[in-house]
């Protein structure tokens, strides 16, 4: 079995500064996958070079497709949903709004999917002509991943979502990410500081270091690597 | 970033200066209407202003779109507009209504400023604001040798869409030309309202506009939106320019050259990102223009233009982010 | 050093080729290449303003109107002396530019665009305001006219003492101050730049450029200024004089220069398009293509050809 995200030695650069230096990495259908790293890695990079939105070389293959040449746009319409750093909502617009915005490559009537997104977000329903920049910080990061699973996406790229939270904003944040991918089968690759919760959501996670992938291994393997203890568990 | 993120909500949700702008334009409403009560010619010079400055609204607001989509100041904008209505002339003159020459005029102009957008524009914006303003001040003199190559410099008469009819209201006398011009500014304006407010297209021209990073990252092809927002603006400016035309009874070159400048005037004074202010912007340059010619004897008609410069200039120092717009963050 | 000697060489062969040229062209053509010279003033002094602080202006066109108003009035009323009134041009639109320059203080590229512009509309307008002494729509005449290899020569040793200042003014602190301003207004403030003098002391100077190449171009004119002459096209043309110049080379602005004094009169020999509009079909293509094709100008294709011709 293929897996549905393929990275193979990927390089990406922003103007003239190397920042990838040959990613390689797989995240199979209906798995959560992390990625880890320091402060600098490249971990919001590759997340980037998948989306599109930064350049990049190498080969990337989504459901057997090569993604390598596609813009942010196209890959979104393949069904790539990116929540970046630092949410990205459109915090000008409502609530309703950055809905609507996530589903923007859907055709037709969007009401199922907001149903859907209704039911692990019930407060969004109420909150929907509020402006989005006018809801606390954990509020904009759940109407992110909200706003991101309207597309119904086969892969969700998910970009330090703990980032700023409460503890218990996070512990729900994570809940609803395993549920998604529990009972919807929703595929994650996950950038996470926090390398406890990230391994605990995920199977398999990527350690990266400098632009380089410099361990991987199922969750249970990084857990008990010394290395990882050290560095990103802190025991 | 966060003093921008900040003062983008102020401004959204009203900010401190709001409820003092609403008040002084009820209140100038008041006078004009007062003003109007006491006066037949005050009451007239009003409607007329009214109309005119419908005319630099809807030019003002084309600018606006252009400048939310792509920070850009479009100075062939009013040349553009003249362009289209020489288009719309010609197509009066192979036989054509009108009415009919209207519509296929704005979707011509749509197209037409769509195009400028992608093969001209596009391809300079990421190098500087610079660059991309030097290419539409090119645009402005290409258009207008253009248009005099094609048509000449002489004056030409299409026929008068609203008839010559007039209306009188109590002693006031008041031009069905007027009335329709005000009308036809109005209903586009709110039908641009719809598209952005209510439609998916108007959504995502707007994400695009706000946070093009963050568009392209749920599908919104930026670019393209982008550049839809210059064909829109330039379908205002063919609007514009139609409703011009007959308030000027001619059609020249110049048509639009000094109502570029009472539409930059308004769209400064209502803010330059918003495109409510750049309307009601334009009424307020419109009306006043013809009352201080009138009843101000230092500033008789040549002094339009410096009246309009004045205008701008007074906002820059008083209230750089105009009645409505917000404050630009640039903190040095 | 070398790219020293080259410079030198490059003014030296310059200021040669245009001391002998009046002898060898015809009166019509040295009255051309002092137009050139007219223009290679206003490009230069924009130069100063856009390539070196970033800042734009699509109104110097009305810093040359006050330059040309105020020579071609104190030669009609006091019958000043011609180089005499193109000082006291220098000097007032240097004030000009620095009351424009203030407001710009607060402005952003598209502000200070717009409000150059609106400048650019109103001045040639207040001719016909005060037009018993400004002349009205029918203008102002010097007190008498001038030469051909008069204006040759004034144009052109004019050109060479601005562009000597201008070289002095920005090989040092200010130069180094104006460039600080365009590539980081924040960096420069933070290395300790007063931004807001240099900002204005840019459009001082430039204004007062502008002023100086207005009083000449009255005189090219016959000694005439009149509202028309100085229409919101002027302004387009020294921008796009600008553009075609690139940053910071003589030859580009000569070029930039050249481009813009010549070509009406090239033009409307052209068929086809050599109508009197013919030439700003030519002048709008022209830049457009110029923004696309050659992002640095002329200068920076100069540099281009140099460093292909090293390679
Ligand atoms: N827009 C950018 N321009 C230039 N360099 C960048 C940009 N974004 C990130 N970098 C650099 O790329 C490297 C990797 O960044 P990033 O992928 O954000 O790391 P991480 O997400 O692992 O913290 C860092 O050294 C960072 O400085
Ligand atoms: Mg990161």
């Amino acid at each position: 079995m293929t897996a549905l995200l393929e990275l193979q030695d990927v390089e990406a650069r922003y103007g003239p500064v190397h920042v990838l230096h040959g990613i390689s990495l797989a995240v199979e259908e209906g798995s959560v996958v992390a990625v880890l790293g320091p402060n600098g890695a490249g971990k919001t990079t590759t997340l980037r070079a998948v989306s599109g939105t930064v350049r990049r070389a190498g080969r990337i293959r989504f459901a057997g497709r090569p993604l390598d040449r596609l813009g942010p746009a196209a890959v979104a319409r393949l069904g790539v949903a990116h929540v970046p750093e630092g949410r990205g909502t459109f915090s000008e617009l409502t609530v309703w709004e950055n809905l609507r915005l996530g589903a923007y490559t859907r055709r037709g009537s969007i009401q199922p999917e907001l149903e859907r997104v209704f039911t692990y977000f019930p407060w969004l329903s109420d909150r929907r002509r509020q402006q989005a920049g006018t809801l606390s910080g954990g509020e904009q990061q759940m109407l992110a991943l909200a706003r991101a699973f309207v597309l119904r996406p086969r892969l969700l790229l998910l970009d330090e979502p703990s980032l700023g939270l409460a503890p218990v904003l996070v512990a729900e944040l994570f809940r609803i990410v395993r549920e998604l991918n529990e009972k919807e089968g929703l595929t994650v690759l996950l950038v996470e500081q926090n390398a406890h919760l990230a391994l605990q959501a995920a199977v398999a996670g990527y350690v990266l270091e400098a632009g380089r992938v410099v361990l991987s291994g199922s969750s249970d393997e990084l857990r008990a690597d010394d290395s990882v203890r050290r560095s990103y568990l802190g025991y | 970033m966060v003093t921008a993120a900040t003062s983008r909500l102020e401004g959204l949700r009203g900010g401190a200066g709001f409820p003092l702008v609403s008040l002084v334009l009820v209140a100038c409403a008041a006078g004009l209407l007062v003003g109007s009560l006491r006066s037949a010619t005050f009451a007239q010079l009003t409607v007329q202003g009214l109309a005119l400055g419908a005319v630099y609204g809807i030019l003002a607001l084309a600018l606006v779109l252009v400048y939310r989509a792509t920070r850009v100041i479009n100075f062939a904008q009013g040349e553009l507009a003249m362009a289209t209505t020489y288009i719309a002339y010609q197509l009066i003159q192979w036989g054509l209504s009108y009415w009919e020459a209207f519509v296929a005029t704005l979707a011509i102009a749509l197209v037409l400023g769509t195009v400028l957008e992608l093969t001209l524009i596009r391809p300079v914006l990421h190098r500087s604001g610079i660059a991309a303003v030097i290419v539409t001040v090119g645009l402005f003199v290409l258009i207008d040798g253009i248009v005099n190559w094609i048509w000449g410099g002489d004056f030409k008469s299409m026929p008068s869409p609203f008839g010559t009819k007039i209306y009188h209201v109590g002693g006031v006398s008041i031009a069905r030309l007027y009335v329709g011009m005000f009308v036809v500014v109005v209903v586009s304006a709110l039908l641009v309202w719809v598209l952005f407010r209510f439609t998916k297209l108007g959504l995502g021209m707007r994400a695009a506009a706000l946070r093009p990073a963050e568009a392209a990252l749920v599908g919104v092809r930026v670019d393209w939106m982008l550049a839809v927002g210059w064909g829109l603006a330039a379908l205002l400016g063919a609007v514009a320019g139609l409703m011009a035309e007959p308030s000027q009874f001619f059609l020249q070159p110049t048509l639009m050259q000094p109502i570029l400048v009472y539409a930059f005037a308004a769209a400064v004074l209502g803010g330059l990102d918003s495109p409510a202010g750049a309307l009601i912007g334009g009424l307020a340059i419109g009306v006043s223009l013809n009352l201080v010619v009138q009843y101000v004897p230092a500033i008789s008609s040549e002094l339009q233009e410096p009246f309009a410069f004045a205008v701008i200039i007074a906002v820059l120092l008083l209230k750089p982010s105009g009645l409505f717009g917000h404050q630009e963050v640039r903190r040095v | 050093m070398r790219s020293r000697i080259a410079t030198v060489a490059s003014l030296l062969i310059a200021a040669a080729v245009l001391s002998v040229l009046p002898f060898v062209i015809s009166d019509y053509n040295v009255s051309l290449v002092a137009r050139v010279g007219v223009f290679f003033i206003a490009v230069l002094g924009l130069d100063i303003l856009t390539g070196y602080t970033g800042q734009i202006s699509i109104g110097h066109g009305a810093f040359m109107a006050i330059g040309g108003y105020t020579t071609a009035v104190l030669s009609r009323d006091h019958d000043t002396n011609l180089i005499v009134t193109m000082l006291i041009a220098f000097a007032i639109c240097f004030v000009v530019g620095l009351l424009v320059g203030l407001p710009a203080l607060r402005l952003s590229g598209a502000y200070l665009a717009l409000v150059t512009f609106a400048l650019a509309v109103s001045v040639p307008l207040l001719p016909l305001k005060w037009s018993s002494f400004l002349g009205g729509r029918d203008g102002v005449q010097t007190s008498h006219e001038v030469s051909n290899l008069w204006l040759y020569g004034v144009a052109w040793a004019a050109s060479a003492v601005l562009f000597v200042l201008a070289w002095l003014i920005l090989r040092g602190r200010v130069g180094r101050a104006f460039r600080a301003v365009r590539d980081s207004e924040i960096a420069a403030v933070a290395s300790g730049i007063e931004l807001p003098v240099y900002k204005t002391l840019a459009f001082g100077i430039s204004a007062a450029y502008a002023g100086v190449a207005g009083s000449l171009f009255v005189l090219a004119n016959n000694g005439f200024a009149a509202p028309d002459e100085f229409g919101v096209v002027l302004s387009l043309q020294i921008l796009i004089g600008a553009a075609v110049a690139g940053l910071g080379s003589l030859w580009g602005v000569l070029a930039g220069a050249a481009f813009v004094g010549l070509l009406p009169s090239v033009s409307s020999s052209v068929p086809v398009i050599g109508s009197t509009h013919g030439q700003d079909v030519v002048f709008g293509a022209a830049v457009i293509l110029v923004m696309l094709l050659l992002p640095d100008g002329f200068a920076g294709l100069l540099t281009r050809i140099r460093r292909l011709a090293r390679a």
